[in-house]
């Protein structure tokens, strides 16, 4: 499989990444030289093998339903870029 | 390089006990180090004031009789660990200015046995690369250079922390590996590097890459203060769901030297073209002093060696990709808004400018593989195949308690040497990669030299939660090969 350069501008969109159109042709010829080298996975025979879900056996643990944290919401805003009245704000979204 | 700072974390730890120096002393010794090696560009923020002030608390804890294990000792803490109040960037544009409200677990554990922090230490661009070229601030230079006295990479993505090391500017340092950046950038070095069990180490506050193989680990002069590093930086935090819930061994008492009848394998599969002969040369070297110390060499096979590479190059973007959406210009970090647009707009300027290529490329690899239509043939399937790289290992553990290889494919390399070519750069991670995937414990101990005096290491796994044996395998190759050469100081 490789990918066109169509295809290239629609991952770049989705990963919200904004790609210069000069980009778009040296991105398309990396992204193939990679997908190119790991296509010979294809080649293993799988059939029948679960995928990895965890390396080292280990359970998700329970906890007591408790506030443990919170009240901190200037710290939470300290690395905001444009913190407006409290909260996180960006640009507008609806017209 | 004053005699203070040659010294090893174990003999600094005994010293200050001893009243030979205080902490301050100490301390002093190594921000006056770390001010004399900026040309290797290794620390991106250097905290000299936090190291004095852990150095005042443990001269009075020594004096008090009341130390704590690393009480005195100055630390290097690689830039990915999140520091309260001090500036983690994970080497990236995009993080530049921000500034923790917390301290990572594995660096909050390591201030609260006592340690001090000289500073953060560079490294590749959110921990993705081989040869610390990728970082927003620049590369970092290797303290070791070539015969003709050329300009060297020091490994990646803790290349920062290697050079820092192998400088002797601090004690030790924290790294993580998710594929080898801990090992390959000792290996470079001539340090010693060692990769936990996965789960080992707490990842609760340390910059998330590939979630499911990140994994902290110390990097040090030697076996023994890596032991030292790790005890301190490993154990159980309720705040990391992959955390193991387990007691933390005395990885320092394991250190015996004593190997009589351990079974060392050799898988077979780990000899690969385009290998330099004297590389070759000093795996069956290691072998041979591992033979003479008393263990039992056995021939093993990981027979899906092959594709681990390829399997970690659809794993790992696949979780970048998703790890880093959180960087969207909106609650840290920077913001690029192009006039009058929009909120996608200003998601898609901020991620173009703050991301390095590298990193762009691997978000696009990984948002490739797990789209829909192309998932199930790349992602699942690599997910396949890790298990069964996992079994290999599995089955080869019946046969033999330790895994012998080299750790990286060469020497250090010259500056810009691989930088054009992204497969030849992952190559460096040839070795290190399969134990990463199966989640085992790893480390780099150096074992010799190249035709140009460059230092070569050599790699030992273990089975998962054998620490200790795998600690002292190390230490017993360490001690049978003898390296104690160090980069002749040019800074």
């Amino acid at each position: 499989m490789s990918v066109d350069a169509d295809t290239v501008r629609k991952i770049a969109h989705l990963a919200r990444i904004k790609l210069p159109e000069e980009r778009v042709e040296p991105m398309k010829s990396e992204l193939n030289n990679i997908l190119g080298w790991v296509e010979q996975l294809g080649e293993v025979d799988t059939s029948g093998v679960e995928p990895t879900t965890a390396v080292i056996a280990n359970s998700l643990r329970w906890r007591e339903d408790e506030i443990t944290d919170g009240d901190v919401q200037e710290k939470v805003l300290a690395n905001a870029p444009k913190p407006m009245h409290g909260f996180f704000a960006v640009p507008k979204v609806i017209e | 390089m004053s005699d203070l700072t040659n010294l090893t974390l174990a003999a600094m730890r005994d010293g200050l006990r001893e009243k030979s120096f205080s902490a301050k002393e100490l301390t002093q010794a190594h921000i006056a180090a770390v001010e004399g090696a900026r040309e290797l560009n290794a620390f991106t923020v250097e905290t000299p004031e936090l190291a004095l002030a852990a150095a005042e608390t443990a001269d009075r804890a020594l004096a008090d009789g009341a130390a704590k294990p690393l009480s005195g000792i100055p630390l290097g803490i690689k830039d990915l660990f999140c520091t309260e109040g001090v500036e983690s960037t994970a080497g990236s544009n995009i993080l530049r200015g921000f500034t923790p409200q917390y301290e990572s677990t594995v660096s909050a554990n390591l201030l609260a046995d006592g340690a001090g922090m000289l500073g953060k230490l560079n490294m590749d661009e959110f921990a993705m690369g081989s040869s610390n070229e990728t970082s927003a601030w620049g590369n970092v230079i290797n303290p070791w250079r070539g015969a003709k006295g050329e300009t060297l990479v020091p490994g990646g993505s803790s290349g920062g922390s290697s050079a820092a090391v192998a400088a002797r500017i601090v004690a030790a340092a924290t790294g993580t590996d998710t594929g080898g950046s801990i090992r390959q950038p000792a290996a470079f070095t001539g340090i010693t590097g060692f990769k936990p069990t996965y789960g080992r180490c707490s990842r609760w506050g340390t910059v998330a890459f590939a979630s499911s193989l990140d994994q902290a680990g110390p990097m040090a002069r030697d076996v023994r203060d890596c032991a030292i590093m790790l005890r301190s930086m490993a154990g159980f935090d309720p705040k990391d769901s992959t955390s193991l819930d387990l007691p933390l061994p005395d990885f320092e008492a394991a250190l015996t030297g004593d190997i009589k009848g351990r079974r060392i394998g050799i898988p077979k599969e780990y000899t690969i073209d385009g290998i330099p002969a004297e590389i070759e040369a000093l795996w069956s070297k290691g072998a041979d002093m591992l033979r003479d110390a008393g263990a039992e060499i056995v021939e093993i096979s990981l027979p899906h060696t092959k594709y681990a590479l390829p399997t970690y190059y659809i794993i790992a973007p696949a979780e970048a990709s998703s790890n880093l959406a959180r960087y969207d210009g909106v609650r840290y970090g920077l913001r690029e808004t192009p006039d009058g647009g929009n909120l996608i707009d200003m998601y898609e300027a901020t991620r173009s400018a703050g991301f390095g290529d590298e990193v762009k490329r691997r978000i696009m690899i990984g948002t490739y593989v797990l789209s829909a239509g192309y998932y199930d043939a790349y992602y699942l399937q690599a997910q396949k195949v890790r298990t069964l790289i996992k079994q290999d290992f599995d089955r080869a553990f019946e046969q033999c308690d330790v895994i012998l290889t080299p750790t990286a494919p060469s020497a250090a390399f010259a500056a810009g040497s691989k930088s054009d070519d992204p497969i030849a750069m992952y190559l460096n991670d040839v070795f290190c990669v399969p134990a990463s995937l199966a989640g085992l414990p790893a480390m780099s101990v150096p074992a010799g030299a190249d035709k140009d005096g460059l230092p070569l290491g050599l790699h030992l796994i273990g089975n998962a939660l054998e620490e200790e044996g795998l600690f002292n395998a190390g230490y017993a190759l360490e001690r049978a090969a003898g390296f104690s050469a160090q980069p002749e100081k040019w800074w």
